[in-house]
């Protein structure tokens, strides 16, 4: 069982209390109406699938209740680290260059 | 006392005798016994058959890695354990112990028949076999396989049993009890810090338990061994005996599985039979050993061939000899000195085969001394005996010609093919494994955990080489929390140190493909079954696993992988490392449900949830079903009534007069804050802005891909305060779209979300009188249609209790919804029950619920909905607000397949003999005499007897179905063609007057 950082929280806190919420950093339009068909598309269905780091969303679920987003590796399964929702989408290189 | 029982030998006690019963018949051992060390005392080799071929078999080892000793375990009702290992079962008075895979007994069994189909039997058999005739599946082969598959017999009873679960912080876990893990413990523990220790043997040692005759700092081993353990105790370490490490998890997470009644003759009141220990250590030492490989060779599986080192924890732990005339064959040194004990307890040993020339001086010299015949250069090309092997045939290898047989007679065979390091768990973290040349063997490499390997389990042999790393093990788990200790030096005498050589099955001067050597043991896998896979095409080890079903009994192929590697690697043609080792997972060994179960069976394996009004439902006899998680009143029935009389009776009372609904499962949540109207705009379809306080509008939720999510009523209480329902099932789910939109999406907005679903009781009155029962009761609130409309929400005073009132419908009624604090229900069902009696008050319950709902063409979410469907497939395109920029899902709307003609619509469904009710789910068709497989257009979504339209209705989605109104389809079922008629959803009261009363 995985521990997770709640960035909101603080705390490392057991995966039970917590809820996987998709891939991070894909923001809603502000207005969808001016998306192509094939825009929209790519919005709804299209994901990086990644081997390695993916920047991904997760919720406190059982704690603060907080959405916020993280960077997992999809076959370590290992967090490299966990940031508030809203902040940029950090540049991982340098953390990533001894870890891989 | 058998002959086999040495006396005063081992750490058994052998004043204390215990007796027990196996396959009926009442055997006696001593306290420390296992049920097969027992068996040996009294020259009990045969212990079971095998699973494929139910050829007999013996012990083979004296470990939780036996593939063959797997006995059926009871002690009184309720309490059997099927495929429990001998080798790990204590015994004691209360047990008793059976045989599996044999009828009528494990003396002649006639399953046996297959051991001489043995050529047709081969790897792929089934995958061969049962292809044709088609016909023969359901009668021939399915009971056939059936019949043969399965290992021992399930429990049939209750488990009568508790089992626990239990957390553990530690600093450093060490696993694995003997020498090494000793030895890692002590340096860990005197540097201050938390250290657990734990063993899967009844009592700590690992392989100092069988090798008294070594002396480690000056003691022999068993008084190091009790000062190293009262020392450990001393520096406070938790030990943990009879505990399993199973699953090696992410981040430093082990399952422990603690078993604490097996063994005891009676069960204490107060313990659980096992407790599962989720353990959370900051620094893992893996100090497992290793597993000895039997050799293959022809016979290798008869009862009384076993691996040495077994016999020689059989002799120096249990005090038993498992035979008096043993044949030692092996290709590692540690035979040798199996061979030397037992020859020092005036057993004869026949022989030493070895499979190589160079032997080392001592050993030549220790055999001679003691007179033991030596073959070096030796292979092993059979065995004799029915139930007991008697003989063995070894013959002179030179070079590559396998010299003539010569038989030795003997009453038990000895075998070493080497030692395997134990990395179940390692494997378990993905860590990697390198093949050693040395060693020939998987070494561990890279690690992805914070774990330590120590001893044998890293290819160490000999008791100072792993006391050495055990203690640099210890040192270096403590080092990542930065303690140090002095390293601690050993000095140890007598060490039998050695080394080996590893081989795929003994080459033989008789036909291999005729020979049954046996890899692995549990699933009957031989030698001849891997090369066949290989000739087959498998080249990959997985394959080859698969195919032949190697490693994949319940033993995970602990003894069977390494050699089934060396011999799939010699059939391809490449090293073994290119062929590659299997993946290992948990469990180590098997393990109960119950231990994974712990505390969650019975009444405490799913919660249910009631409501404040459940107990006057179960007082008044209703029938519940579950909804969700919540346990909801199904329908009321009266004496003598059946369901569908029940739901008759009370859809007519509802609508002629007042029925009764608990509602209270009903999804409810409080939206607030000033921007919660601008929410709700985005949120659902519909329009908010205008909707004027004390109104109710019906809200619809899509998901951004443009597809029904829930529904329900909304009530507008303030500017700045919505009262919002969901479908019961929906409420958690609507809350975390809810939040997920307004935390991520739109955070500017100021808007709080609470969950009100429990805060609230719900009482829902419908019916012509539903208003005449209310009135008198309602204080602060003028009722009357004028002043309290249809869609109509308010705060008032209902029978003395304060209460949020809606005037809404779900089954086209009059309708009212009181909702009051959730601990008050009861006594709000009571008041408007006692006063509804003026009006003949029906209590109803969910089906009568369905089915006045449906006679309005409400739909339900999930039940006339799937996920795919729109709301202008749901005929509810009029809940959309057009004239809004944007809500979740609107773009969706949009998209091309959403446009599309021919998408399923919601449309109703009458039979045409008017008095068939169609079945939920059944496909409809346009022409029934089209072939097969015919085109289906849709299915009927919701199917109920009507009262008030007298006939049965229902609903269903049809392709292009708006546009089929009036005619024909078909609707296929198993006996006969069932024809309906399209028609509009809303079968009652269409312009909805009797809402407006």
């Amino acid at each position: 069982m995985l521990l997770i950082h709640c960035p909101y929280c603080d705390e490392t806190l057991p995966e039970l209390e917590f809820a996987y919420a998709g891939e991070a950093h894909i923001a809603r339009p502000k207005d969808p109406s001016t998306y192509s068909d094939e825009e929209w598309r790519d919005f709804l269905f299209i994901r990086s699938n990644p081997k390695g780091y993916h920047f991904e969303r997760w919720r406190h679920v059982h704690g603060c209740a907080r959405f916020f987003n993280a960077v997992r590796h999809t076959v370590s399964d290992k967090f490299l680290m966990t940031y508030k929702a809203g902040e940029p989408r950090p540049d991982i290189s340098s953390m990533t260059e001894n870890a891989e | 006392m058998s002959s086999y029982r040495i006396q005063g030998r081992g750490r058994v006690q052998h004043d204390v005798p215990v007796s027990f019963t196996f396959d009926g018949k009442t055997y006696q051992g001593v306290q420390g016994d296992t049920v097969a060390s027992a068996l040996l005392a009294n020259g009990v080799h045969l212990m079971g058959r095998s699973f494929k071929y139910h050829r007999p078999r013996g012990v083979v080892s004296a470990g939780s890695e036996e593939p063959n000793a797997l006995i059926g375990t009871r002690r009184g009702p309720g309490r059997f354990e099927p495929n429990t290992r001998a080798t790990v079962q204590e015994i004691h008075a209360n047990l008793s112990a059976e045989s599996q895979n044999r009828w009528p007994n494990l003396n002649w069994d006639i399953g046996a028949v297959n051991d001489a189909g043995y050529m047709l039997f081969s790897a792929g058999f089934y995958y061969k076999t049962f292809m044709w005739p088609k016909s023969f599946w359901d009668k021939v082969y399915e009971p056939f396989i059936r019949a043969a598959a399965g290992l021992g017999k399930s429990p049939t009873e209750v488990d009568p049993d508790r089992y626990a679960s239990r957390y553990l912080h530690t600093d450093v876990l060490v696993i694995g009890a003997g020498a090494s893990g000793i030895a890692a413990a002590l340096a860990a523990a005197k540097t201050g810090v938390r250290v657990t220790l734990v063993d899967e043997h009844a009592e700590m040692g690992g392989s100092l338990l069988s090798e008294p005759a070594v002396e480690i700092a000056g003691q022999p081993a068993w008084d190091w061994l009790a000062s190293a353990l009262a020392e450990l105790d001393a520096l406070g370490v938790k030990r943990m005996t009879r505990t399993t490490a199973i699953g090696y998890y992410h981040q430093n997470m082990i399952g422990l599985a603690e078993k604490l009644t097996d063994h005891l003759e009676n069960l204490p009141a107060d313990t659980p039979r096992e407790r599962m220990w989720r353990v959370r250590a900051n620094q893992v030492v893996l100090a497992q050993g290793a597993l000895e490989k039997p050799l293959v060779f022809d016979g290798n599986d008869r009862p009384g061939v076993m691996l040495a080192g077994a016999a020689q924890t059989y002799l120096n732990r249990y005090g038993v000899r498992v035979g008096n005339n043993p044949v030692v064959v092996t290709a590692h040194d540690s035979a040798w000195y199996t061979a030397f004990d037992l020859s020092d307890t005036n057993c004869r040993v026949e022989a030493i085969v070895d499979t190589r020339t160079d032997i080392r001086e001592d050993l030549l010299e220790g055999a001679q001394s003691r007179g033991i015949t030596v073959y070096t250069g030796h292979t092993v090309s059979g065995t004799k005996g029915r139930l007991r092997v008697k003989s063995v045939r070894i013959n002179p290898v030179n070079g590559q010609s396998v010299g003539a047989g010569k038989i030795l007679a003997c009453d038990c065979v000895l075998m070493t093919g080497g030692w395997t390091p134990s990395l179940h768990l390692f494997s378990h973290t993905k860590g990697s494994l390198r093949w050693d040349t040395e060693n020939n063997a998987f070494l561990p490499d890279q690690k992805s955990e914070a774990v330590h390997i120590a001893g044998a389990g890293r290819g160490l042999w000999g008791i100072a080489a792993v006391l050495e790393d055990g203690d640099l093990a210890g040192r270096q788990a403590v080092a990542a929390m930065e303690k140090t200790t002095e390293p601690q030096a050993y000095e140890v005498a007598d060490d039998r140190t050695g080394s080996g050589v590893i081989h795929k099955e003994l080459p033989t001067d008789l036909n291999p493909n005729k020979a049954k050597a046996f890899v692995d043991y549990q699933n009957d896998v031989t030698a001849k079954d891997i090369r066949l896979a290989v000739r087959e095409g498998m080249r990959s080890i997985e394959h080859v696993k698969r195919y032949t079903t190697n490693g994949m009994a319940t033993d995970q192929g602990k003894m069977s992988n390494v050699n089934g590697l060396m011999i799939a690697a010699d059939a391809v043609g490449k090293a073994p490392p290119q062929v590659g080792l299997t993946t290992f997972r948990p469990p180590y060994t098997p393990t109960t449900f119950g231990t994974f179960a712990g505390y969650h069976k019975g009444s405490h394996f799913e919660l249910t949830r009631k409501t404040t009004i459940d107990g006057w439902a179960a007082e008044n006899g209703a029938a519940f079903e579950p909804v969700a998680q919540w346990r909801r009143a199904w329908y009321f029935p009266k004496k003598g009534e059946d369901m569908h009389a029940a739901v008759r009776r009370e859809c007519i009372a509802t609508r002629k007069s007042l029925g009764i609904f608990d509602a209270s499962t009903l999804g409810k949540i409080e939206v607030c804050g000033p921007d919660a109207v601008e929410f709700m705009n985005r949120f659902y379809t519909n329009p908010w802005t205008k909707l004027g306080n004390g109104r109710c509008r019906y809200g619809l939720l899509l998901g951004e891909d443009g597809y029904i999510r829930d529904d329900g009523v909304i009530g507008r209480l303030s500017d700045d305060l919505f009262h919002v329902t969901t479908t019961t099932g929906g409420a958690p789910r609507v809350l975390n779209m809810m939040e997920d939109y307004l935390q991520t999406e739109w955070p500017e907005l100021n808007v709080w979300l609470t969950s009100t679903t429990e805060q609230w009781a719900v009482v829902a009155l419908n019916g012509p009188n539903a208003r005449k029962v209310l009135e008198p009761l309602v204080e602060g609130l003028d009722l009357s249609d004028e002043n309290f409309p249809h869609m109509s929400i308010a705060d008032c005073t209902v029978a003395g209790l304060s209460a949020r009132l809606f005037r809404i419908s779900f089954t086209g009624e009059l309708g009212f919804e009181v909702n009051v604090p959730a601990r008050y229900g009861r006594q709000l069902w009571d008041a408007l029950y006692a006063e509804g009696q003026k009006y003949d008050v029906c209590p109803y319950g969910t089906e009568t619920m369905h089915v006045l709902r449906a006679e309005k063409g409400y739909i339900i979410v999930g039940q006339d909905t799937d996920g795919t469907v729109t709301p202008q497939d749901a005929g509810l395109g009029w809940a959309i607000g057009k004239a809004k920029p944007d809500f979740v899902g609107k773009r969706s709307l949009a998209r091309p397949d959403l446009v599309a003609e021919g998408r399923k619509q919601l449309v109703g469904l009458l039979t045409d003999d008017s008095t068939t009710k169609l079945e939920e789910g059944a496909q409809i068709v346009l022409d029934p005499n089209q072939p097969k497989p015919m085109k289906m257009v849709g299915h009927v979504t919701s199917s109920y007897d009507s009262a008030a339209v007298g006939r049965p209705i229902a609903m269903a989605v049809i392709e292009g179905g708006y546009s089929k109104m009036g005619e024909t389809v078909y609707i296929p079922m198993p006996d006969k063609t069932i024809t309906a008629t399209i028609t509009g959803a809303v079968f009652y009261d269409p312009d909805g007057d009797r809402l407006k009363m």
